[in-house]
């Protein structure tokens, strides 16, 4: 719209809108040479400020944009103005003061309780709010795991531990098996017996067998059916199972929780919150940077950051504009690329299955010839995944730029491709296990369900796999830093030969540090199920990896010359995380109601599945519960509550899209009002001359 | 112990004031208390809470040392008669307040206002938004957009915020963008 530079500015400054906006701004009136209409004291401005708000809606003073000077006049007139209040109304006013001032207390105090607040201010202070958002979501998965841990440990562990000591005068019960085969329950785990090795123990500490196996660690441990304290019954293997469906409900509210809190978005208009220019400039500039040389990467990140989105900007454009032969071999280039990221990946799956069967077989032979190799053999699966973790997205980075995106699509492509990978080789790898515990052959797993001969407790060798990965996630990333980073950063700074400076100093890599961390939380989550003292070991390791990457930042990387956001890499954060959980919830429900428990050992040795603990219980309430509760398990409920879910969202999508027209014609009637406006003041300052 | 020290330079009745007119917390008065009076030289330090620390002293500030709207932000919060840019502790508390963690985004986005508003005539021009852009891109020859990137960036946020299409930026438009940015709350950020 062209402007009206014929508006003669005291007209506008007249206005009434322009005068309300000057009054609020209270302080700085003085220096400005007195205009029309803005003559009056200030403690008439303020109260005629509250008048405009009514009375009982009057805000707090230190909401008042205003000196402190001028707030202290405005809590006293408002002060004066309650003293011809009914009763009623003045005690309400004193009692929320003192409530809001007691929860401020509150929030005060807790305020110490938060992990590594002072490290995380310092991080923020030198490197700014995006690399801030990546420490602050670790302390995050700490708390999460030390949680997850409590529960599990408080629900599970602590009544077994509480009969073997006979506290509370308390005994474990094993009620006999029904009508099980007893070849089922032979189960024989090699706890140390005698005089070993010393490094035997370091070997089985390393692979979960050995006397680890027969600790509390693994599900094998578990083989109770019920605990008696005094004469309460505590029911364990519902607790197990309750326990373990409480902490994927409680990751996933907590996940959701915290993705919407930071996100309050106006979802009706369309633009994309991130991306648009508005946000890079007003909200640019992180004011928390203390540090000088932060400052001067954060102006040279943000120079960068508006280029490049000015020229993709101009790429689209052109992008619009291509003709139709252009497109065609864009696409099938595309296509082909996308046929050879997918055999990549089938590669990756394929090769994870054969280890994870070679491995499988190959590590139940006990004849110990060499223990090294064993380990090795042991450690097979772990190995090729982390290699495939490393070397896929360096091959779909290489790959992407023939595909011809815009730049920020490409990252965010590139990106989805890495993830996918990291969590289906943890999929495949469970796949294959699986494959293995239920190879019904000929004859192998007749009597009991799954493959007893090989696997007779597989539960704990499902844990024995998840404990394996995780261990060896965290020797990687405390090895990294040691042996690679280290050491480039002492050749980066003493050898000036030309081909070294190339390679420079490394960036610290957000995203490709986040993968690594919601990898590992995904094996926490799968496994807290086969080994519920998982968690505890998720939490220690991730208090050390904190501390790991806080020495690595501030020694030996620079920072990323195209940094993510600080909102956005919290949405993108948590967003993967969400999709982690999702993933994980797939492994342990096949597990859970699927496959048949083993019934050598665990709390569920008489069941057919882990699920089933649950209808049993329900079987022994009383018959009136027990029919509602089957009642909205099945079809005749379900049917008209989908049919209500889909109306309801029905309503509510019908109902966004009125309001997203409301706001568009009120956009035009602004527009439309504001060419009036401009119009008006024209022609009254031509009638004026 | 230093908690109790300067507990006992500001009076209890001035603290509970200034935690009622700010948003800031017991704790962070009296760090800001702690950190204001060594800006003071040292004959002024009894009477901290009347004294004015002028422009430059602020300035030495590591909050403020880095960050490219100190001028403004001086500017801003002023409430100085002579023109000159001193705070006085209370107008630093008001500073504080504005951008601590817990004050509205009603508040924090009026201040960001006033502080992205060069002239102080109470809209958002070009000329300001060309001034901010080079703000935020470093001072310095090499650091500048140039003025075919610069004109295409201003057209770009006049078009996303610009509501009545008048060329300007008002309060209300720029409050309204600023409370659909993900990003505004965090950034917008001072913790001594």
């Amino acid at each position: 719209e062209e402007l009206h530079p014929a508006a003669p500015v005291d007209f506008l400054q007249e206005l009434p809108s322009y005068q309300s906006a000057r009054r609020r701004r209270g302080g700085t009136q003085r220096r400005r040479p007195a205009l029309l209409g803005t003559a009056g004291s200030r403690g008439t401005v303020a109260r005629a400020l509250q008048q405009e708000e009514g009375e009982l809606a009057a805000r707090p003073a230190r909401e008042y944009p205003e000196c402190i000077a001028e707030k202290r006049r405005l809590r006293d007139s408002q002060q004066a103005d309650t003293e011809h209040l009914s009763r009623w109304k003045k005690w309400r006013r004193t009692s929320s003061k003192s409530l809001k001032k007691a929860l401020s207390e509150v929030k005060g105090l807790s305020s110490y309780l938060v992990l590594w607040r002072h490290d995380i201010h310092s991080i923020e202070g030198k490197f700014g709010t995006g690399i801030q958002s990546y420490f602050s979501f670790l302390r995050f998965l700490v708390v999460l795991n030390f949680i997850i841990f409590i529960l599990m440990f408080s629900f599970v562990t602590l009544p077994i531990i509480i009969s073997k000591y006979g506290i509370f005068n308390s005994t474990i019960s094993y009620i006999s098996s029904k009508n099980i085969d007893n070849i089922c329950t032979i189960y024989e785990p090699s706890g140390n017996k005698g005089l070993v090795y010393f490094y035997t123990y370091l070997k089985d500490l390393l692979s979960g067998t050995g006397f680890l196996e027969v600790t509390s660690l693994f599900y094998g441990y578990y083989t109770t059916d019920a605990v008696w304290i005094s004469t309460m019954r505590y029911n364990l293997p519902l607790a197990y199972l309750l326990a373990t469906l409480a902490y994927l409900a409680l990751s996933f509210l907590w996940i959701i929780k915290r993705s919407v809190e930071g996100f309050k978005q106006n979802l009706v208009h369309d633009a994309d919150p991130f991306q648009s220019y508005c946000n890079k400039i007003f909200a640019g500039w992180d004011f928390c940077i203390t540090d000088p040389n932060a400052a001067r990467l954060k102006h040279r990140s943000l120079q960068y950051e508006l280029q490049m989105d000015l020229q993709e900007e101009k790429l689209k454009q052109k992008i619009a504009e291509r003709t139709m032969k252009e497109k065609l071999r864009i696409y099938s280039l595309r296509i082909f690329i996308n046929i050879i990221v997918i055999s990549i990946l089938s590669g990756c799956f394929y090769s994870i299955y054969r280890v994870t069967v070679f491995s499988q077989e190959h590590s139940s032979n006990t004849d110990n010839a060499n223990s090294l190799v064993n380990l090795l053999v042991q450690y097979l699966p772990s190995m090729v995944i982390t290699l495939a973790n490393f070397i896929a997205p360096l091959i779909f980075s290489f790959l992407i730029g023939f595909e011809d995106y815009t730049p920020a699509f490409e990252i965010k492509l590139t990106l989805l491709r890495c993830v996918f990978v990291r969590l289906a080789n943890i999929g495949v790898l469970l796949f294959s296990l699986w494959s293995q515990i239920s190879d019904c052959g000929p004859d192998k797993c007749k009597p009991c369900g799954y493959n007893y001969k090989l696997y007779p407790c597989w539960e704990s060798d499902v844990g024995r796999e998840m404990y394996k990965l995780m261990i060896f996630d965290f020797i990687v990333i405390l090895a990294v830093p040691l042996f690679l980073d280290f050491p480039r950063k002492l050749l980066v700074t003493h050898c000036s030969c030309k081909l070294i400076q190339w390679f420079g100093q490394q960036e610290f890599g957000i995203s490709d540090n986040v993968l690594e961390i919601i990898y590992g939380q995904t094996i926490c989550w799968i496994g807290a199920f086969f080994s519920p003292l998982l968690p505890a070991i998720a939490t220690i390791k991730y208090f050390i990896i904190f501390y790991v990457k806080k020495i690595v930042l501030i020694h030996t990387r620079k920072p990323a010359a195209r940094p993510i956001r600080a909102s956005s890499s919290n949405f993108f954060f948590l967003l993967v995380l969400l999709i982690g959980l999702l993933l994980a919830f797939i492994p342990v429900g096949v597990s859970i109601a699927s496959i048949p428990s083993s019934k050598a050992c665990g709390p569920f040795r008489n069941f057919d599945t882990s699920w089933e603990v649950i209808p049993d219980t329900i079987l022994q309430f009383p018959s009136g519960l027990q029919q509602i509760l089957f009642g909205m398990a099945s079809e005749a409920f379900a049917v008209p509550f989908f049919m209500i879910v889909c109306i309801v969202m029905f309503y509510f999508i019908a109902l966004a899209r009125a309001h997203k027209r409301v706001v568009e014609q009120l956009r035009e009637q602004l527009i439309l009002e504001s060419r009036d406006k401009m119009f008006l003041i024209r022609k009254i300052a031509e009638a004026q001359r | 112990g230093a908690m109790g020290g300067s507990a006992s330079l500001i009076p209890g009745d001035l603290l509970r004031e200034y935690q009622e007119l700010t948003f800031l917390s017991k704790q962070e008065i009296l760090l800001a208390y702690k950190r204001f009076s060594e800006l003071l030289p040292k004959e002024e330090r009894e009477n901290a809470c009347s004294a004015r620390v002028p422009k430059s002293q602020i300035l030495t500030l590591p909050e403020l040392r880095a960050n490219p709207f100190q001028h403004r932000i001086c500017h801003v919060f002023s409430t100085s008669e002579a023109g000159d840019d001193s705070m006085s502790f209370e107008d630093f508390l008001d500073m504080l307040s504005v951008f601590s963690d817990s004050a509205t985004s009603d508040i924090k986005s009026h201040y960001a206002f006033r502080i992205f508003d060069f002239d102080d005539d109470g809209i958002l021009d070009r000329k300001d938004l060309e001034q901010l852009v080079n703000c935020l891109t470093g001072q310095g020859e090499e650091s500048r957009l140039s003025s075919a990137e610069m004109e295409q960036l201003i057209q770009n946020i006049v078009e996303e915020s610009d509501i009545d299409k008048d060329g300007t930026i008002n309060l209300s438009e720029f409050q309204h963008v600023v409370s659909r940015s993900p990003d505004f709350a965090s950034s917008f950020k001072i913790v001594l």
